[in-house]
């Protein structure tokens, strides 16, 4: 079961690698752009498609398209929901084993200018730890993003039944190796 | 700037290719000339430019009704009924109706459904109509009242029921061009209702594969006949008359009967086809009645043969099947054709399919007529049977049911 797990995450990260190759290109030229009384981020950014996945209790992931209208790159810092107690913005990567694994991302999602950042099953996502009560497929989720010049924004998302996004997950403390995430 | 195409897998590549097939029309002068250039290109090559495909053609998901009842039968379609858990109540319904709403609104416009596991199964939606009804058990467990009507038919003489084949709470008819398309989209209804309900049984029909004949041709059973002439036509005040319904929440549906016809071709193969025209009262060649020449020609029920007897026999189907101004259908059929069982060399049949506002009122009288006699009665052995409304259509933001459901 392990192995079949590898497999999928393994070829997932191909395509995980030419998503993030092609933002950082546009990124580069993003980067060009002036920087003259840009708007808030939270003004700029808007989540389309978005869902968190059904769960009974304990861990769960939201996912969408995160698209960047303004004109210089933004940075999600944090996100907050009531339908959890503690957050996470996670990055799947390889391990030394090769095994894909997620953990707490770097620094935040930067969503590059004019363009979008996919959160997917099997790729970035926003991780919701502790869930305070069930969440049933067709409830609707308001999460909060908080952006790295503090400013936020607020988006509702649909509950969906999902049998994927099972990924390993490595805790904080990088010792206690990987943990399942219960789905 | 558009990053290439990671996403077969997003929504995003649908629209694109969507967008490119409209080309200059969307996307301004440039690529007008360009489209002009490549036209012209193609026409010094004699070439001529290359047919819109069927598969990226779209039924509108939101409206006043539900799409799949007025809309041009497509060539496929499948009838999934389900029973709701024991569990599921009156809030769990709402949640449920959303999400398929959801599903159904984006897969017919040919865009992955939300958490989509196959989305390049989605970008091809050949006409693509996701349908509702709910059955007497949905409506009791949304706590509403439905119509009288909403109950199983009365027992027919004629009725050789299984009930593998009746029933059920919640109706999804799924229909495209493509076979498929109507496959994942089933997978994905069904993968949002399993919180919710099992499946009760699953029924596929087809008919003429798309682009075999003109759109409108009535369509053909496995009996060779015509089957659908006296239809109203969609879009007349007349279809709508007959099919939509002006009651409570059920204002803007209609009432949908799903049967079973088990169609015995190796006894009806005993038939000559004089015999086989007698039995409905029309000419199997164009659909003709037997006192007309074209198909939509008017059965004239007085006229007789040079020894007296009606031309249209009095045990005819079409005869049987005319009564009061008022009785009357929008047949909406599809063919099946199962794997035989021992010696037999055929399993077929038609997964009758009528809408009317009312039931009791339009359909009930027809069949109870055509119960006592019906010369097809003899080839045909109804098997499955089941009733339900068929809510309004929604807005956007809005969802099938919600004029039950809140």
């Amino acid at each position: 079961m392990h192995t079949l797990q590898n497999i999928r995450t393994t070829r997932l990260a191909g395509l995980l690698a030419v998503a993030t190759l092609t933002l950082a290109g546009c990124g580069a030229t993003a980067d060009a752009a002036q920087d003259d009384a840009a708007s808030p981020a939270g003004q700029d950014v808007t989540l389309a498609d978005g869902w968190v996945k059904a769960a009974d209790s304990g861990m769960s992931a939201a996912f969408g398209e995160l698209t960047n209208a303004g004109s210089r790159d933004v940075t999600v810092v944090s996100a907050t929901t009531p339908a959890s107690t503690a957050l996470e913005l996670h990055e799947t990567v390889e391990n030394e084993t090769g095994e894909m694994v997620m953990r707490e991302i770097d620094g935040g999602f930067v969503v590059p200018a004019g363009d979008t950042l996919t959160l997917e099953p099997g790729g970035d996502h926003i991780m919701l730890m502790d869930l305070v009560e069930p969440l049933e497929a067709g409830d609707e989720v308001t999460f909060t993003l908080t952006f790295s010049d503090d400013s936020t924004y607020e988006l509702t998302v649909p509950v969906k039944d999902y049998s994927g996004a099972n990924e390993n997950y490595v805790g904080g403390d990088e010792g206690d190796g990987g943990m399942e995430m219960h789905g | 700037m558009a990053r290439p195409d990671h996403g077969a897998r997003t929504a995003r590549s649908g629209s694109t290719r969507r967008q490119f097939l409209l080309g200059g029309a969307v996307a301004g002068v440039g690529a007008a000339a360009a489209v002009g250039g490549d036209t012209a290109l193609r026409a010094a090559a004699g070439e001529t430019p290359p047919e819109p495909l069927n598969g990226d053609r779209t039924v509108p998901f939101h409206g006043t009704h539900q799409a799949g009842v007025a809309t041009d039968a497509q060539a496929h379609g499948l009838f999934v009924a389900l029973d709701l858990l024991d569990g599921t109540d009156r809030a769990d319904l709402v949640r449920m109706m959303r999400i398929l709403t959801d599903d159904a609104a984006r897969l017919t416009q040919g865009e992955p459904a939300l958490a989509d596991s196959e989305p390049e199964l989605a970008v091809a939606p050949a006409r693509l109509t996701v349908t509702f009804g709910f059955g007497p058990g949905f409506v009791e467990r949304a706590q509403g009242r439905g119509p009288d009507w909403l109950r199983p038919l009365p027992a027919f003489g004629i009725d050789r029921l299984d009930p593998q084949f009746c029933a059920g709470d919640l109706l999804l008819q799924i229909a495209a061009d493509d076979p498929l398309t109507v496959a994942h989209a089933a997978r994905m209804l069904l993968k949002d209702t399993r919180s919710f309900a099992a499946v009760r049984w699953s029924q596929q029909g087809f008919r003429r594969a798309h682009g075999t004949e003109r759109p409108g041709t009535t369509m053909r059973n496995l009996f060779g006949q015509v089957d659908g002439t006296s239809n109203p036509v969609p879009g007349t005040a007349d279809f709508d008359r007959v099919v939509w319904s002006d009651a409570g929440w059920l204002f803007g549906g209609t009432g949908m009967v799903v049967r079973r016809i088990g169609m015995d071709l190796d006894t009806w193969d005993r038939l000559d086809r004089g015999g086989r025209e007698q039995s409905v009262g029309r000419y199997l060649g164009n659909g003709a009645p037997l006192t007309g020449r074209e198909e939509h020609d008017e059965p004239d029920f007085e006229a007789t043969t040079a020894i007296g007897f009606p031309v249209i026999p009095e045990f005819s189907h079409v005869r049987r099947a005319r009564g009061e101004p008022h009785e009357r259908i929008f047949r909406r059929s599809y063919n099946y054709d199962d794997r035989p069982v021992g010696a037999a060399i055929s399993r077929s049949g038609l997964i009758f399919v009528s809408f009317q506002a009312d039931v009791d009122r339009q359909f009930v009288p027809v069949q109870r007529r055509l119960d006592r006699l019906d010369l097809l009665n003899e080839w045909t052995i109804p098997v499955g049977s089941a009733v339900f409304a068929v809510p309004p259509g929604c807005a956007e933001g809005g969802f099938v049911g919600e004029t039950l459901l809140t």
